[in-house]
């Protein structure tokens, strides 16, 4: 535990003096804040229409496809560019304690930024009445963590691959954007006559998120299966640090 | 400290290292030479746990390289030879931060100690982005060293320094030689020379040959080179050293100025000086440089597997001419 965290909290802490950092904390702010702003007023016009935490947390889960992978590039690929790879895999710390250091350093940054959007939630219940609903808030929360625990572990798989952070942010964004986008069309195309809807369908990344936990339904399912593919990225990036120990 | 016996590393259809058999004592400071490519980055990441090798063994610090590599870690400090670092950090987080790897105890502490030691202190809160390459290189020996490892594995020390730095660099590892065990390569022999206890000469992943850097010079250079030059005229000079009997080979540098091989255990000097002077020149300098372990390291590495032969420690210890 004491290696991951020296590892975490290196990363944590060198993200505050990059940029990135930053850049990904003001577009979620930025653009969260202007479909805020939007909903209230679309509120006023449309008479019955409730803005609800959805409202928030729907487009920020979108939004993550594509700032996950701005954050994740670096973990390992930068390491490798650098060489201090060399140094990591000769001081005496176990490869996946390496991994998951790097994975928690990123998913706690993720988590700080996210954290900070609670004010939205909170502003919208002083605005609606009876106040927004509380079920929905917490599970839609527990969710985005769960889908950005999942999308980092992803990236820092992937970013063990290459020593381009280019190469490494765009087949990062690839792979998350192939579960959340195109397994669901896949389901409902080849599902029913392949007869592994039921399959397709507990893959696809984004309906665990929409149809459960954004809507405050709590399915230990769903929280399987975010687990299992954060850990399941977790233990395909630390195999091919391994693997490449050996080549 | 280190045993090697064996060691074998393949990269797909590539061999890189072939049977590697040696061994470090506590204490010792341990040249590898050869040429780039030659094999010694490998043999190092395989002896500091990097990368495992194809077969073979190695024991570092008491504990096997493939087995207990963790074990071996700990005790092992390493400097990569491209000195890797992160630019964005200041040279105490760095340092602080491999130490805290390391788990020790106090790690503040240690960080200032090897700071000074190293002459950093100034440095210490600037971004390693910012250091100069001599500089760099302190942090990663620093790094290297902030465990105070039993075995000190150094890929390149001095590679991209200036003049002055080299110096620093050297006085630094023999000052360290007392207290650690160090394993270097270079590829500068005079390096390995003017540091090292015993030199490896390894080429084309092989041990071509391995002796104390005098021995070495010694028991391969058994010919001579000596630089002969008078003032006036030297008209005939070469044609008058050629004739004496022992000498091999003369070649005229400049005017006035010549250098002649001598037969290996022969040493015809005074013939040659008494020639040059009867010949009617103005001797003014009659100076032996001997082969330099350069000449020596060419000899070996140039030519395929021709040098093993002349490996073999019995053989030289029994010919005394070799030793001169």
């Amino acid at each position: 535990m004491h290696n991951i965290w020296t590892i975490a909290n290196r990363e944590y802490k060198l993200y505050f003096s990059s940029p990135v950092a930053y850049v990904v904390a003001s577009a979620i702010y930025l653009l969260v804040g202007i479909l805020f702003y939007l909903n209230l007023q679309f509120a006023t016009i449309q008479s019955g229409y409730v803005p609800g935490v959805d409202a928030i947390l729907g487009p920020l889960a979108t939004l993550l496809l594509f700032l996950v992978p701005a954050i994740t590039t670096r973990l390992l690929a930068e390491e490798r560019r650098l060489g201090t790879i060399e140094l990591l895999l000769t001081a005496p710390i176990k490869d996946w304690e390496l991994v998951i250091g790097k994975w928690l350093g990123a998913f706690m940054l993720l988590l700080t930024i996210i954290s900070l959007t609670i004010v939205y939630p909170l502003l919208l219940n002083q605005f609606v009445e009876p106040g927004i609903d509380q079920g929905p808030l917490v599970s839609g929360y527990l969710g985005l963590f769960l889908i950005v625990a999942a999308m980092v572990a992803i990236g820092v798989a992937i970013s063990s691959l290459f020593s381009n952070q280019i190469a490494a942010f765009i087949t990062t964004m690839f792979v998350l954007v192939f579960l959340w986008w195109i397994i669901g069309p896949i389901a409902q195309v080849i599902g029913p006559a392949s007869g592994n809807s039921e399959l397709l369908n507990y893959l696809d990344f984004q309906g665990h998120f929409f149809s459960n936990l954004l809507v405050g339904v709590l399915d230990l399912s769903d929280l399987v299966y975010y687990t299992s593919i954060t850990v399941l990225a977790l233990f395909l990036g630390t195999m091919s640090i391994e693997i490449r120990r050996w080549s | 400290m280190i045993r090697v016996e064996g060691l074998t590393k393949d990269f797909g259809n590539r061999r890189a290292i072939d049977d590697l058999t040696f061994d470090a004592r506590k204490g010792e400071i341990v040249g590898f030479l050869g040429p780039n490519g030659a094999g010694k980055t490998t043999t190092m990441r395989i002896l500091c746990g990097f990368m495992p090798p194809t077969s073979g063994k190695a024991v570092v610090a008491g504990h096997d390289v493939i087995g207990e590599s963790l074990d071996v870690r700990k005790k092992v400090g390493y400097m990569p030879e491209t000195v890797p670092l992160y630019p964005d950090m200041t040279v105490f987080d760095y340092l602080k931060f491999m130490a805290d790897l390391r788990r020790l105890p106090e790690a503040e502490t240690r960080v200032d100690e090897i700071l000074e030691k190293l002459g950093l202190e100034d440095r210490a809160d600037g971004y390693i982005g910012n250091l100069s390459k001599g500089m760099r290189q302190r942090v990663g020996l620093a790094q290297a060293l902030v465990h105070s490892p039993e075995v000190l594995i150094l890929d390149e020390p001095t590679i991209g320094l200036d003049p002055a730095q080299i110096i620093e660099v050297r006085n630094l590892i023999r000052e360290l030689g007392r207290e650690h065990t160090i394993l270097l390569s270079t590829h500068i022999l005079s390096e390995a020379q003017q540091v090292c206890n015993r030199v490896m000469i390894i080429n084309k992943g092989r041990i071509v040959a391995e002796d104390t850097p005098e021995l070495l010079q010694a028991r391969l250079a058994g010919a001579k080179r000596v630089v002969v030059r008078v003032s006036g005229d030297s008209d005939g000079l070469d044609t008058a050293i050629q004739k004496v009997a022992g000498v091999t080979q003369v070649s005229k540098i400049e005017d006035g100025k010549i250098e002649f091989e001598t037969e290996p255990g022969r040493d015809p000097s005074p013939e040659v000086a008494r020639a040059v002077v009867e010949g009617g020149f103005s001797l003014m300098e009659f100076r032996p440089i001997g082969l330099s372990l350069e000449d020596i390291f060419l000899q070996l590495t140039r030519d395929e597997p021709a040098p093993l032969e002349m490996a073999s420690e019995e053989t030289i210890l029994e010919d005394p001419e070799l030793i001169n």
